[in-house]
């Protein structure tokens, strides 16, 4: 008998492969951040899944529209964009006017990635420029809380989310300071199960502490981030402050309330991780989260904001390249006396 | 921590499916002749074997048909008896043409081999270099780096230690792992030849977990006294590279640029101290090989001991063909093997593998843009930046990437396999290793 001939295909090795692939990493990331995303839609009601919508609109509409028409399917398909948006989103005030929303959403990408040459190539977090972005456009919208609604009042639209374009928003009259801002101005803490739980005002995604370091197992567990990176965020982040705390109890914070208060957890476990804006290699990235969890102390202590997450984080991704430059590792067999 | 300490290992590395299933298990068989042998000039690394022989002329089996074409070059030996038909260009991997010597065998000859031992213990160092050249032995690793080159050790370095390398860390292959089980006391031989004559005063056998019949048979064929060793190694890839089984084994680091006899060592593979044994016991040269016939499409999966020249078609046949709808054949390991685009291509002193898969096996649907997950720095072996070399390889800014160490790059592609994005990492480096190469004036 003889062999069939087929026509055989050329390839250069290696012919095997792992299975993970850079779409199904972005497909697990927005699995890991569904629960605290419901989360945030149970506490706030309608009028933040309108923000998450429309922040997802504004970052998937850029994207379509600034790409190249033959390509345009694909590139939304690699679910950077949904991604970046959700993220925004998830950082926003749950009363912030919807189309305050959507031009954060088209800033990311647009600010926070396009304009660098696409996906890979941008050195801050897309989801972080946008936010960058509307802090300082609407400085008001943008640290103006609205206290939780709760799932009974689940369709009561706060009337600021529905602010005209480019018109002042009227708030309903109740705000509600953040457990930081409590902290910052009040010298008020918070209860713990409260901040666990996610049972406090805030931003939409960034209050439930058990969802969020639930979401990071399961990337953990599915190997989608560098652990090294939340460890040393929160490991020093919990250090700098439990040294304030032991100082001065009354005036600063324990270092449980810090982990668990603002969008540290958020910003540790999905921000900061972004692969693209965090250093390559090992020692880099121990590097990269200690700066981080330090600066995110020192900004809520010593800054004018009550949160520093955000800004950390942005001015880690600054130092990304020059970290990964003097953290190249070791190569095999080089600076080996030869015997 | 403790699993550091039972078994020998480097750092980094892949683990990709081992696939070893399939042949694990089969005796070596002898493949039957055929009647065409193909024998390629240029079947090792460095310069083409010079053909002695002239058209038309009767040779019987193991007679030299090429001699070396430069002392990094080694000889090579008819694998039957019968006539030189052609010195024509010839199918060879990869999808080229290759110089080769064909032979068509004599049906009607026995193909018996006179054999006959020949004296190892009263060589000089040069004669048991000429010797080892004479046999035409190389790596049969793969690599098919020829052996003497190995065992001429220049003036003020001196050989402490020998590795036999029995890793055999591709996936699919089991060749090294039956000759292991099968022929232990021929390999313990062959160590002996080669501990008196490099003058090395021990041997390690380093052989993966995975193969725990041969760490037994090996340890229980030693002989009390014998200063031989067998290191149990973690499964790993690339743990058969001769640098990382150094780092395994001794925790040393061969000097980047250098070779394992600068740490006085020298690393053999399983099949080529073999095919030393072979030559001083049988006076057998190297003129066949034990080969793992795996992979979905074949009909047959096999451990064959193949004549060099035995075109891939017959070999496949004997292993009752190939399954419907085959697109790859690859000879090697699935990691650093080479794709053939015929199957008239023939087996070679470095094949250790014929491999066919019934669909592609690394086509990723689609590439995304590298998103500097920096899973291939976690992944070399040798502590490259395949991300950035990547990168300075698509923008073509070859002449930046020394200054990453990319000649360092031994091309064992576990940044490819690693890779989520899809990014034929590797594949780019090779390219731009070879055009460094032409632009410095060398061709490789």
């Amino acid at each position: 008998m003889k062999p069939k001939e087929t026509r055989l295909q050329l390839q250069a090795a290696p012919l095997l492969k792992q299975n993970m692939t850079t779409g199904q990493t972005m497909r697990d990331v927005l699995l890991a951040l569904l629960p605290a995303t419901l989360a945030g839609l149970w506490y706030f009601g309608l009028g933040a899944l309108l923000v998450l919508l429309c922040s997802i609109a504004g970052a998937m509409l850029t994207e379509w529209i600034f790409s190249p028409a033959d390509s345009r399917f694909e590139r939304l398909s690699d679910y950077t964009a949904l991604l970046t948006g959700l993220l925004l989103g998830l950082t926003l005030p749950p009363a912030l006017p919807l189309w305050m929303a959507f031009i954060g959403g088209a800033a990311a990408i647009g600010l926070g990635k396009l304009i660098w040459g696409g996906m890979g190539q941008n050195l801050f977090n897309p989801a972080l420029v946008g936010r960058a972005f509307l802090l300082a456009t609407f400085p008001i919208a943008m640290t103006t809380w609205s206290p939780q609604t709760g799932p009974a009042d689940f369709f009561q639209i706060s009337a600021s989310n529905l602010a005209a374009p480019f018109m002042q928003a009227a708030y309903d009259g109740v705000s509600a300071a953040t457990p930081l801002g409590l902290m910052k101005f009040e010298q008020q803490s918070t209860a713990l199960w409260a901040l666990v739980s996610g049972n406090t005002s805030g931003c939409i995604g960034e209050t439930s502490g058990l969802l969020l370091l639930l979401g990071g197992l399961y990337l953990l567990l599915r190997r989608d981030l560098d652990w090294r990176i939340p460890a040393g965020i929160l490991g020093s982040a919990a250090l700098f402050s439990a040294v304030l705390y032991i100082l001065d109890p009354i005036k600063f914070p324990g270092p449980l309330f810090s982990i668990f208060s603002g969008g540290l957890l958020l910003g540790a476990i999905y921000m900061a991780t972004d692969p693209v804006t965090s250093p390559l290699t090992p020692r880099g990235a121990w590097i990269f989260a200690v700066g981080i969890g330090l600066l995110v102390i020192l900004i809520r202590i010593y800054g004018g904001f009550p949160e520093g997450v955000m800004y950390a984080i942005l001015l880690m991704n600054a130092a990304t390249p020059l970290i990964d430059r003097y953290t190249q590792p070791r190569v095999f067999g080089k600076g080996i006396k030869n015997q | 921590m403790l699993s550091k300490l039972l078994k020998f290992s480097f750092a980094h590395g892949v683990h990709p499916r081992e696939s070893k299933e399939a042949t694990v298990s089969l005796p070596i068989q002898r493949m039957p002749f055929v009647r065409e042998y193909v024998m390629p000039l240029n079947q090792q690394l460095g310069a083409p074997s010079k053909p002695v022989v002239e058209v038309g002329a009767r040779v019987h089996r193991g007679e030299l048909i090429a001699e070396p074409g430069a002392f990094i070059s080694t000889s090579l030996h008819s694998p039957v008896a019968g006539w030189v038909r052609a010195i024509d260009n010839r199918r060879y991997p990869g999808g080229v043409f290759a110089r080769s010597i064909v032979i068509e065998a004599d049906p009607f000859d026995t193909q018996q081999f006179p054999r006959a031992a020949r004296d190892w213990r009263q060589l000089g160092a040069e004669e048991f270099v000429a010797e080892i050249q004479r046999a035409g032995i190389v790596g049969m690793g793969g690599a098919a780096f020829p052996a003497h080159a190995k065992y001429s050790i220049p003036e003020g370095q001196h050989i402490e230690h020998l590795l036999v390398n029995g890793a055999e860390c591709e996936p699919f292959l089991t060749n090294d792992h039956r000759m292991m089980v099968e022929r232990p006391d021929d390999l313990l031989r062959g160590i002996e030849i080669l501990l008196h004559n490099l003058g090395a005063r021990s041997a390690t056998i380093g052989v993966e977990t995975n193969k725990p019949d041969a760490i037994e048979i090996l340890r229980r064929h030693i002989k009390p006294g014998q200063p031989i060793q067998v290191a149990p190694l973690r499964v790993k890839y690339p743990q058969g590279a001769e640098k990382m089984l150094i780092k395994s084994i001794f925790g040393r680091e061969v000097p980047a640029g250098g070779l394992p006899r600068d740490l006085g060592m020298v690393v053999n593979n399983v099949g080529s101290v073999l095919a030393v044994a072979d030559w001083f016991e049988f006076g057998m040269p190297l003129i066949e090989r034990v080969v793992t016939v795996s992979g979905d499409g074949v009909e047959q999966p096999s451990n064959l001991l193949v004549p060099l020249g035995t075109p891939l078609r017959e070999v496949l046949k004997f292993c009752d063909g190939l399954k419907e709808g085959v697109s790859q054949v690859v000879m090697g390991g699935p990691m650093m093997g080479t794709s053939v685009a015929s199957l008239d291509v023939p087996v070679l002193k470095g094949t250790s593998g014929i491999l066919a898969f019934r669909k592609p096996r690394s086509v990723q649907s689609r590439e995304y843009a590298c998103i500097r997950c920096g899973r291939c720095l976690e992944a070399c072996p040798y502590f490259l930046n395949p991300s950035r070399l990547a990168r300075l390889a698509r923008a073509r800014l070859y002449e930046e990437m020394p200054r990453y160490s990319i000649m360092d790059c031994v091309e064992c592609g576990s940044c490819t396999f690693s890779c989520p994005s899809g990014i034929p990492i590797v594949q780019l480096i090779r390219t731009a290793k070879s055009q460094l190469r032409q632009s410095a004036g060398k061709v490789v």
